[in-house]
């Protein structure tokens, strides 16, 4: 029984994993007032990256651990870093709107992961039958089979790969950063009210880029996550699905707080797979599966309701800042 | 020119410390100046894309913008193309008076879906029980009803409380789509949880003229036009325009902001179920979560590229349609993926959101160097 509900919680925690580096990298890019919603398309373009990037290492034969998790993590940050700039400085050097922007990336990160993985082998004329990084994967991932017999702590460790160690540290990192430093204080300062920031002397074009580019980047790292330790190493197109507006989604319902986002991110990875560990007809599949984003309309219902300032999004979410129209 | 330019910094303030480039804004650009740069950036979009695709099918550029061409307007592929084009065009037209008004409605998707999934509900229910023309008018109402209805959710909550608009409506998206899945399982007994003109055979909207598409074509027409009037010609589309200037603006002259919120949205996700109600009725006879094919999403960027302006979306909804359907015949040539045409769209769509920055401002490089020189003199 303890070792069943062990299993269920480290599934769980596999499937929240991806969605909660989504959403501390959306966090952090709100809180500088920019709503990034091509989020899915860097997190598909963190994905692709770092198939690009295990991909080339692995055809080049011989496989080294150090390496094996360096390059794909690198080229990861690096793709999504680029996709990142490009909505940055669309958005905030040149006042582009930024939902348009944003669907936009989305668009072009979805179509750029599909066609390199659905092309890839061809253009790269590799005798590989599919694109598969299963060599890499493995020194990525935990362990996907527990034998009855191990203990129950190990039913809930052994499965999680060292990322999903990454994505809480990171998450409590930003969490600590934003409520605690100066920096974050600063930056809190810029999403709230631009024009006052500006005025006390932050450097607001700065703030923005930074936090948007570094938001970017950790978003991607869910993209690597996902394909290294979750799906073992083998790409197929749009097998990432929802789970990139599941992290836009899991922004709101952490009312903007990284640490609530940890466990929203499991509550979310938990109702998805809910339906193998209680009986349920096949047919409610589909209603278990809306239900995260139910409860999150019924989060942001609820804090529009309440008013409290504490639970609010940043106050210029979605506007761009020019100084001249103070 | 100079005119209407607003100088940010006043330059005998800081003469010491001029930046090298101030941006002023400037607005009452030219008409000819706009189209130019706009032409301009889908020119240099096309480029750049020329130079990308050579890299991945090793075919020369010009003969691969050919292969578009044949793509779009070859005598076997018109008709798709221009299905294509209106539904787009018809979802555009739908989310246009919401985004007139700034509410950022990002769920058409969604409310496409309402209403497809009602309307394929209304002919796996009725069809066979009642007269087929019962059916057809029973769906076409449940079609539009259902779409309105999952526009005015997110609406009255924004009139009220409001609640973020933008992450509503994008989080209804994904409850339509998963309702629509949860159909597919429950209407097809035989367990391949598919729903196909097998199953949607009762009720379906008539073809004119011999031609499947027409009836699409016919109703998007009427409709371009009605939502030119109904915006620059009629006392909503005014209303409209205030409330979306300032709201403040809107509650003084006696405007009821919240009745403006909630009418508008009505009719965005009518207009959305009504193309849900066309797709499934009308065009394919079949439903599944992924029948609108993201055109929600596209549809707001046709919508704002084209500035709001129904005929200019005729344009702007033409250019992503051809770019879609030419690059789709690319990658069938070249054996590549299909999504290749994403890349591209997403990349005419990157210089054009950006080439708006140069319309709306204007950049000085200040010659520095100079300038110091002149202090020391």
């Amino acid at each position: 029984m303890i070792n069943g509900i062990m299993d269920f919680a480290a599934r769980a925690i596999l499937q929240g994993t991806p969605i909660l580096f989504g959403a501390t990298g959306e966090i952090l890019t709100e809180k500088s007032g920019n709503l990034n919603l091509g989020i899915p398309g860097i997190m598909y373009v963190g994905m692709i990256s770092s198939v690009i990037g295990g991909f080339a290492y692995q055809s080049g034969g011989n496989i080294n651990p150090a390496l094996a998790i360096i390059i794909p993590t690198l080229s990861c940050l690096l793709g999504s870093l680029i996709v990142s700039f490009i909505y940055a400085f669309l958005t905030i050097t040149l006042r582009a709107n930024q939902n348009v922007t944003g669907l936009a990336i989305t668009t072009f990160g979805v179509g750029f992961g599909n066609f390199f993985g659905g092309s890839l082998i061809k253009i790269t004329n590799s005798s590989a039958p599919y694109l598969s990084l299963t060599k890499l994967s493995r020194i990525f991932s935990g362990q996907k089979i527990v034998p009855d017999s191990a203990p129950w702590y190990q039913h809930l460790l052994l499965p999680l790969g060292f990322l999903v160690y990454v994505s809480v540290v990171i998450a409590l990192v930003v969490g600590f950063v934003l409520k605690r430093t100066r920096v974050g204080l600063q930056l809190r300062a810029v999403g709230e009210s631009p024009a006052t920031a500006d005025a006390a002397g932050i450097n607001v074009t700065k703030y923005k880029y930074l936090s948007t580019c570094i938001g970017g980047m950790i978003a991607g790292l869910g993209g690597l996550f996902y394909i290294m330790d979750y799906s073992s190493g083998i790409w197929s197109n749009d097998a990432f699905g929802d789970r990139g507006w599941l992290a836009i989604a899991l922004v709101i319902f952490a009312v903007w707080r990284p640490s609530i986002g940890i466990i929203g991110s499991y509550i979310f990875g938990g109702l998805y797979i809910l339906y193998n560990y209680i009986s349920v007809s096949m047919n409610m599949i589909p209603i278990m599966q809306m239900l995260p984003y139910i409860v999150t309309i019924v989060v942001l219902i609820i804090t529009s309701l309440r008013k409290r300032r504490e639970t609010q999004p940043p106050a210029s979410l979605g506007l761009n800042y020019f100084r001249e129209e103070r | 020119m100079t005119d209407n330019v607003k100088t940010a910094v006043p330059k005998e303030a800081h003469a010491g410390k001029t930046p090298w480039v101030t941006i002023t804004k400037r607005d009452g650009v030219g008409l000819k100046r706009r189209i130019l740069i706009r032409v301009a950036a889908i020119f240099a979009a096309l480029v750049l894309g020329s130079i990308i695709t050579p890299l991945v099918t090793g075919d020369n550029p010009l003969s691969i913008y050919g292969t578009m061409v044949k793509g779009a307007f070859s005598e076997y592929r018109i008709w798709g193309t221009a299905q294509s084009f209106v539904m787009l065009l018809g979802i555009s037209l739908a989310v246009t008076p919401a985004f007139k008004m700034k509410f950022w409605n990002i769920g058409a998707e969604g409310q496409v879906l309402a209403g497809a999934l009602a309307t394929a509900a209304v002919m796996v229910g009725l069809g066979g029980k009642v007269p087929d023309w019962t059916v057809t008018l029973v769906m076409i109402a449940a079609g539009i009803g259902a779409g309105t209805l999952w526009g005015v959710i997110p609406a009255v909550f924004k009139a009220f409380w409001k609640t973020n608009e933008t992450l509503f409506t994008l989080m209804l998206n994904y409850v339509a789509i998963q309702l629509v899945e949860y159909f597919l399982k429950i209407a097809d007994k035989s367990g391949s949880n598919t729903v196909g003109p097998s199953l949607l055979t009762h009720g379906r909207l008539p073809v004119l003229f011999g031609q499947q598409y027409m009836l699409n074509i016919i109703i998007v027409t009427l409709l371009t036009a009605f939502i030119y009037v109904y915006m620059y010609y009629s006392k909503h589309g005014y209303e409209i325009a205030v409330v979306g200037e300032s709201e403040n603006t809107a509650r003084y002259v006696g405007i009821n902001v919240k009745k403006v919120i909630i009418r508008t949205m009505a009719l965005s996700g009518a207009i959305c179920g009504l193309m849900g109600l066309l797709l499934v009725g009308a065009t394919s006879y079949s439903i599944d979560a992924n029948l609108a094919g993201g055109n929600g999403f596209t549809a707001i960027m046709v919508s704002w590229l084209a500035k709001f302006n129904p005929l200019l979306m005729i344009l702007t909804a033409a250019l992503i349609v051809f770019m879609s359907r030419g690059a789709e015949e690319v990658s069938t040539k070249f054996g590549l993926n299909s999504s290749y045409s994403d890349i591209l769209t997403g990349i005419i769509l990157f210089f054009i959101i950006g080439c708006e920055f140069f319309i709306n401002y204007e950049v000085h490089f200040n010659r520095r160097r100079g300038a110091k020189k002149e202090e020391a003199e």
